[in-house]
């Protein structure tokens, strides 16, 4: 009796602890070989044969199709720079200057994957579709009410993610956070 | 009470075990992914044009709108394929992904260097039996190995701003993908 009890309390935990640690590994998107500058993370080994499971786990569940690193590196902001969780009620403000690349497109997430409605049909921004400053740098906000310069409209509420897409870019599985790629700063502000 | 503890460590060691084996096999169960998903609108060995992607729906998540989008769902058990695809005016890049959605192999307009992007795609047994003199003339012709007999060729072309998106999608409505005779 104390056998079987035993075993049922081994085989208990077992699932509990498997079967809950798979969960959240998927829900949180976890993988390894994560390249984070700032605000932004990138997994450029998630585009090659070489994908970890966990990045397998992931490409699978979400039902996307992922950049390959031929082609380009995916880097994904879900937080501001102090760790602010991005909402649609901030104004969050990028600005600065990417990584080297022929082009780039910035596009506004919710958290299951999907473009966001606004009544611009505005969903992001590609690398020549930017007004800059004389300097070359730029600033993007990310707010529901209109503003003046770069405006990337947000549904109102509810967390979102930004997907910067590198295309043609030195950037990669060998690139290491450092001076040579400068990413945006996200700054968040007046949230509730 | 050692025996609980050891009980508890064990089910822990076992949990790790099904922890691994659940996450290996997520790919192989899941049934939203990307091919599963493709399938009722990209017919086998051609080339089907994906819709841009709205906030109600879209065929794929996470899918980039300032692109264009077709695919090509390949089936190697007839043999293998040709694929070629025209550069578009902005930047055109295509992405081999094995039927687990892995992108295994992907190249851009400049890295090929033509106006035309072509490829030949087959099984590591179909590049075996090519006949030795055939691989001299490969060397023009750039030949990718898949890992899967089935999977997608995608292939992007970008509209840098909203109103050169018919541009990119002409140019993709030339691209074709057929077995080998």
């Amino acid at each position: 009796m104390r056998l079987l009890f035993g075993s049922l309390f081994m085989l208990a935990i077992a699932a509990l602890a498997g079967l809950g640690a798979t969960w959240l590994s998927l829900t949180r998107h976890t993988a390894f070989g994560g390249l984070t500058i700032g605000a932004w993370t990138a997994w450029p080994k998630a585009g090659t044969g070489d994908a970890d499971p966990y990045a397998r786990a992931n490409i699978a569940r979400t039902g996307q199709l992922p950049v390959g690193l031929g082609d380009g590196v995916t880097f994904m902001a879900q937080e501001d720079d102090n760790g602010t969780p991005l909402d649609g009620r901030c104004t969050v403000t990028l600005s600065g200057t990417t990584p080297a690349a022929r082009f780039w497109t910035l596009t506004l997430y919710d958290l299951r994957g999907n473009l966001v409605a606004n009544t611009l049909n505005r969903y992001g921004f590609t690398s020549q579709e930017i007004v800059r400053d004389a300097d070359g740098q730029f600033t993007i906000t990310v707010t529901s009410r209109a503003v003046s310069g770069n405006w990337l409209p947000t549904g109102g509420d509810g967390r979102y993610r930004l997907l910067l897409r590198l295309y043609d870019t030195p950037v990669g599985v060998a690139t290491r956070a450092g001076r040579e790629v400068p990413m945006p700063r996200v700054e968040a502000k007046d949230c509730p | 009470m050692i025996r609980w503890l050891l009980l508890l460590f064990g089910g822990l060691l076992l949990g790790g075990i099904v922890h691994l084996g659940t996450v290996m096999m997520v790919p192989r169960t899941a049934t939203q992914d990307a091919y599963a998903r493709l399938s009722p609108v990209a017919p086998v060995n051609t080339v089907a044009q994906i819709e841009a992607p709205q906030p109600d729906k879209a065929r794929l998540t996470y899918m980039d709108p300032a692109f264009a989008l077709a695919i090509c769902r390949y089936d190697l058990s007839g043999g293998s394929l040709k694929f070629s695809v025209p550069v578009s005016q902005a930047y055109t890049s295509v992405t081999f992904y094995s039927r687990y959605d892995v992108a295994y192999y992907a190249i851009n307009d400049r890295a090929a260097g033509r106006r035309v992007i072509e490829l030949d795609l087959m099984t590591p047994e179909q590049r075996a039996q090519l006949p030795e003199d055939e691989d001299v003339t490969a060397a023009d012709r750039l030949i990718v190995e898949t890992p899967t007999v089935t999977g997608l060729i995608a292939v992007r072309a970008l509209a840098p701003e909203p109103g050169l998106m018919a541009m990119a999608r002409a140019s993709l409505t030339a691209a074709k993908c057929n077995l080998a005779k």
